[in-house]
């Protein structure tokens, strides 16, 4: 049948019947005959073992469930701090807490936007357009002309054919990823990428194969691993799609991507690389454009580049761009565009705003750069802690340099050094996880975020109240472990630490 | 199509079989015969529960929810127009393999080596169906979403492929946003308030709730909620979606059973996912078939294992968007209580819409709000913000607290949007001091049984209770869906469509989201064009007498 061309979409039908040989169609027809007889016929039951009604009245009395939430207690340790370090007012470069001014190491609001003028002024002229709520999803009546605007203002900052907006940056990448890879799909993952990623990966359904943290030789070896397999059953492999997600810079680590051998490896072996830029974005490369800019590779390369409003760029919401036959299936598939409410146009319109000074002051992100160096190379002269993170990178993980085997007790130690910190006017947090639901769970430390604006003085405070702050809270704890009868492992901890 | 004969006929079965009690068929039966005389044959609106609650005859008294089912002639019609979209597809899409016909979607260029990122029948439907009436959906607003809004007006040169804006705006009415209570303005107290906490927050927060991303802001807006809602403690989470996707999956885990309205919205589809918990669904508000579910279910503990059940959750929404149907709210909650099971009641569209109070279907029941276990809804709708809050005992709110994504994973609410919610729910609680929010609850429930009555009277097919401020209109045939839409856009009043896959394929809708904002002279308006529209489409399917409730019962604050 050379006259049906094979880009049809009944070709592979009307092929299959053609070419099927007689005896086939002869079993299919009786096959048919004999669905319809079973069909027909009087099904057979045999006598099952039914409860009586009172027996299940019975069951349903003796059944207990366990209680909806577990008792977390009024005082839980996260509890407690976050009231005790709730901000007053603007969570700039300094925040108020209790009344003490702060310096803000904390939140990633690498550029410094929140809290400028500019901003807020772009804001409230939507405000006074549009109201704040959209009051509709981007289908009915939600789409303003704010956002389609912000989406071209994206998609040209990024160099892509287009660019689609979420209403919040969580959304943004857990409903990417199931768009396009369904069950059956293979996603090659990195085991430290960010919660956000690995719900989409569960939503997917796909089969996932994570490789070890930027370990581009483990990440090869499973891709030839996989096309062994392909290779045994090419059928299966024509229909199922690959894909490698990764982050741009690590939120978990604090690590950027190895991009150009990733790239180089999806060319080899076929596969499709989803890159989340929601902390490099605004952040990498000469211009903000993120970590494809930072390794000169053409965005092209990329399939798909999510990216979030929420950190450099301050304000709320997220982004996917690339090539059109990619971002326009979202418009349809993405359940996190499609059912919610559009973003808030005074959000966009503030989000704009930002574009627009990250595109005439690239001054802020040479400022970012160099304070991120200056502060890593600071840090990293301290004894009592390992830092960890590249020294470009504004976020870095500060890890004790000798962990307990007692994840809660690291955690409690951090703790007090992030009170002590706050007591000096320094703000930090440590970095929180959902530990049974993390798929690699990083140890306990306090994740450290650095802003342009940051002065050499203040960097100077910061890393003196961090080292005091370290060295205090060690001997306190020292001595609390030599004084009190505790197990001897926390002891022999406590007194390596002393001897620092 | 006779699927509401069908399955009532069904459920009688069923009923008989399940209820223990030796009351129920006669119950059933009595309600069967009520249905009749109401001449409101109500696929829908089955009577789970039976006789021997007294308290909830009297709910049922005043509860009239109409599903008229489909007259078979307009249902193979439009499943021979569905047909012939088919067969035309197919033929087109052969041109356009052969070359005969330019293909302009925007297909995927072959990579060698690399598979297909979409199978291409996935698309069929898109490029076939859908493509040819694109235009009415993602119509460009500028301007905000109030009654009367601002269309930028687009034009398409290739049917449906691309659109260009032509640069002319039209003005029409809104009957298309979720804007139940007229929040949704950009002057008046609560716009002042928001500049205020602009100048004073800025807009974008950095961090998680658990991060050193709570503000003071984000404290006194938790409260208020919780207040609002009569409970315990509530949080706020930056996004409606997210609310259920993110905070569903620290309630319930392996080893949990997930009860699902077979309609829940898709942020609650996800959510249930998510959590890892088995997952069945019952018939659209059928509390026979719930109570059937959660009665094997029960017994019966997890598949294969038999196992119990770590826990049950019935997850229902109070007000149903696409349908206009409220959870028989009392009903579930007496279910819950049979049999220990907890509720996870999504308001996404009722809070603020229902009740004398504005407080959502829990105050429209006069049902006490402790009794629900887990309150959700979202700000989106009737408070003109964005977001969603979850309420319930002090013990759920810190587990959540410590334990949800929405609270170390994301960041937290923009402090201006927070504030929005804020000042709106003042004015409904009445606490700016105001007759205000009263005034428009009450404005709302007058606007819904009078626009809703009308449109019985001129004889459409409504779909929904009396008192849900969504409004569907059947529609059916698929190029009814294009007309509609572009006619009454025409005449001046923005209308949603909805049609298959968010509907089934043969009862594609029209749907009007009521305001306190509209007058009565803009509903007389808009009536008015529903009729032409209506005359010249033969809308006017309903063979059944028009219900009598009226708006007369309600008392407007001047």
């Amino acid at each position: 049948m050379a006259i049906i061309p094979a880009t049809w979409d009944m070709y592979d039908l009307i092929q299959g019947v053609l070419q099927a040989p007689w005896y086939h169609i002869v079993f299919e027809v009786a096959l048919v005959f004999l669905i319809l007889k079973i069909y027909i016929s009087q099904s057979f039951t045999p006598d099952k073992t039914l409860l009586t009604e009172k027996e299940k009245d019975i069951l349903v009395e003796e059944w207990q469930p366990e209680p909806l939430a577990p008792d977390v207690p009024d005082d839980h340790p996260i509890l407690q701090s976050m009231e005790k370090y709730c901000i007053e007012g603007l969570n700039g470069k300094y925040i108020k807490v209790n009344g003490k001014l702060c310096i803000n190491m904390a939140t990633f609001n690498f550029l410094g936007m929140v809290g400028k003028k500019e901003l807020e002024e772009r804001a409230v002229k939507a405000l006074r357009v549009y109201g704040v709520g959209s009051c509709g999803p981007r289908g009915f009546y939600g789409t303003m002309d704010v956002h389609l605007e912000l989406e071209d203002e994206l998609a040209k900052f990024m160099n892509c054919e287009e660019a689609i907006l979420y209403s919040y940056g969580f959304a943004t990448i857990a409903s990417a990823i199931p768009a396009y890879s369904k069950r059956g799909d293979i996603i090659f993952a990195d085991e430290n990428v960010g919660f956000a990623i690995q719900k989409g990966l569960i939503a997917s359904r796909s089969h996932i194969k994570w490789f070890r943290h930027n370990d581009m030789e483990h990440l090869e070896s499973l891709l030839i691993e996989q096309s062994k397999v392909d290779k045994k059953n090419p059928k299966k492999a024509k229909v199922t799609r690959r894909f490698i997600v990764v982050e741009g810079l690590y939120l978990n680590t604090g690590k950027i991507c190895p991009l150009p051998k990733l790239v180089e490896l999806k060319w080899k072996y076929k596969v499709r690389i989803f890159l989340e830029e929601t902390m490099s974005f605004g952040v990498l490369g000469d211009t903000g454009r993120g970590v494809t800019e930072h390794f000169d590779i053409n965005p092209d390369q990329i399939d798909l580049i999510a990216g979030s409003l929420e950190n450099a760029i301050a304000s709320v919401g997220g982004f996917c761009c690339g090539k059109k036959f990619i971002i326009d299936h979202q418009r349809l598939s993405g359940l996190g565009y499609c059912f919610s409410a559009s973003q808030p146009p005074m959000l966009a319109a503030a989000a704009i705003e930002s574009l627009h000074i990250l595109k005439e002051q690239p001054r802020l992100l040479v400022d970012l750069r160099e304070n991120c160096e200056k502060v890593h190379e600071k840090l990293s002269n301290l004894s009592s802690i390992k830092i960890f993170g590249d020294a470009i990178s504004p976020i870095k993980h500060l890890y004790l340099t000798e962990p307990a085997s007692d994840r809660e007790f690291d955690l409690r130690t951090l703790e007090n050094v992030v009170d002590y910190a706050m007591n000096e006017g320094v703000a930090l947090t440590v970095a929180r996880y959902l530990d049974p639901e993390e798929n690699n769970l990083m140890p306990p430390s306090i994740r450290l975020t650095v802003n342009c604006d940051l002065t050499d003085e203040e960097i100077n405070k910061v890393v003196q109240v961090i080292s005091s702050g370290f060295r205090e809270v060690l001997k306190k704890l020292s001595s609390v472990d030599m004084s009190s009868p505790l197990d001897s492992v926390e002891q022999g901890d406590g007194e390596q630490r002393a001897s620092r | 199509m006779a699927t509401g004969r069908v399955s009532l006929a069904r459920v009688t079965d069923t009923d008989g079989k399940v209820m223990a009690d030796p009351s129920p068929k006669t119950t059933i039966l009595n309600n069967l015969n009520n249905r009749k005389d109401h001449r409101h044959v109500n696929g829908y609106h089955r009577n789970g529960k039976n006789g021997t609650h007294n308290r909830q005859t009297q709910w049922k008294d005043d509860f009239f929810e109409s599903f008229e089912e489909t007259p078979l002639l307009v249902a193979i019609l439009t499943y021979l127009g569905y047909a012939l979209l088919v067969v035309i597809g197919q033929i087109r899409d052969l041109m356009r393999a052969y070359g005969i016909e330019k293909d302009k979607s925007c297909t995927e260029p072959k990579l060698e080596g690399f598979v297909p990122l979409y199978q291409s029948w996935e698309s069929f439907y898109t490029r076939n169906v859908y493509r040819r009436i694109r235009d009415c959906w993602n119509r460009v607003v500028a301007s905000e979403p109030g009654t009367r809004i601002t269309i930028l007006d687009r034009h398409s040169c290739d049917h449906g492929w691309t659109f260009e804006l032509t640069g002319k705006k039209l003005n029409v009415m809104n009957f298309g946003s979720y804007n139940y209570l007229g929040f949704a303005e950009n002057n008046g107290p609560c716009a002042d308030k928001v500049q205020e906490t602009t100048c004073k927050y800025g807009v974008g927060v950095c961090g998680s709730r658990q991060e050193m991303g709570y503000l003071d802001i984000h404290r006194e807006l938790d409260e208020l909620v919780a207040e609002y809602l009569g409970v315990e403690a509530a949080i706020t989470v930056p996004m409606g979606f997210a609310t259920n996707s993110m905070n569903m999956p620290a309630l319930v885990s392996k080893g949990s059973l997930i009860l699902s309205d077979e309609l829940n919205h898709a942020s609650l589809i996800l959510g249930s996912r998510l959590s890892g918990a088995m997952i069945r669904t019952y018939k659209h508000n059928d509390m026979a078939d719930l109570e059937k579910k959660l009665r094997d279910a029960v017994c019966e503990g997890q598949p294969r294992t038999h196992r119990p059940w770590k826990k049950i959750l019935i997850v229902v929404e109070g007000v149903y968007s696409m349908e206009g149907s409220i959870v028989r709210l009392p009903d579930v909650l007496c279910l819950k209580k049979k049999y220990k099971a907890y509720v996870y009641l999504d308001e996404a569209h009722s809070i603020g819409a229902m009740g004398p109070h504005g407080k959502g279907v829990v105050d429209y029941f006069g049902q006490d709000p402790h009794d629900v276990d887990i309150m959700m809804g979202t700000f989106t709708k009737s408070f003109g913000s964005a977001g969603g809050y979850i309420g319930g005992s002090k013990r759920l709110i810190n587990h959540l607290r410590t334990h949800a994504h929405s609270f170390i994973y994301s960041t937290s609410m923009s402090p201006p949007v927070a504030q929005q919610i804020i000042s709106c729910m003042r004015t409904i609680m009445g606490k700016d001091g105001t007759k205000e929010g009263m005034k428009r609850i009450r404005q709302l429930a007058w606007n819904t049984r009078y626009f809703r009555k009308r449109l019985h009277d001129q004889g459409y097919i409504i779909y929904g209770n009396k008192d849900s401020p969504v409004v569907p209109l059947l529609l059916y045939m698929p190029s009814k869906v294009a007309m509609f839409s572009r006619e009454t856009l025409r005449r001046g009043m923005a209308t949603v469509v909805v049609g298959f896959p968010a509907t089934p394929l043969i009862e594609t809708r029209a749907r009007f989201c009521l305001s306190a904002a509209h007058t009565k002279e803009m509903l007389d308006e808009a009536l008015k064009i529903i009729d032409d529209v209506g005359d010249l489409l033969r809308l006017r399917y309903s063979s059944l007498k028009a219900p009598d409730f009226s708006e007369k019962d309600i008392q407007l604050i001047e």
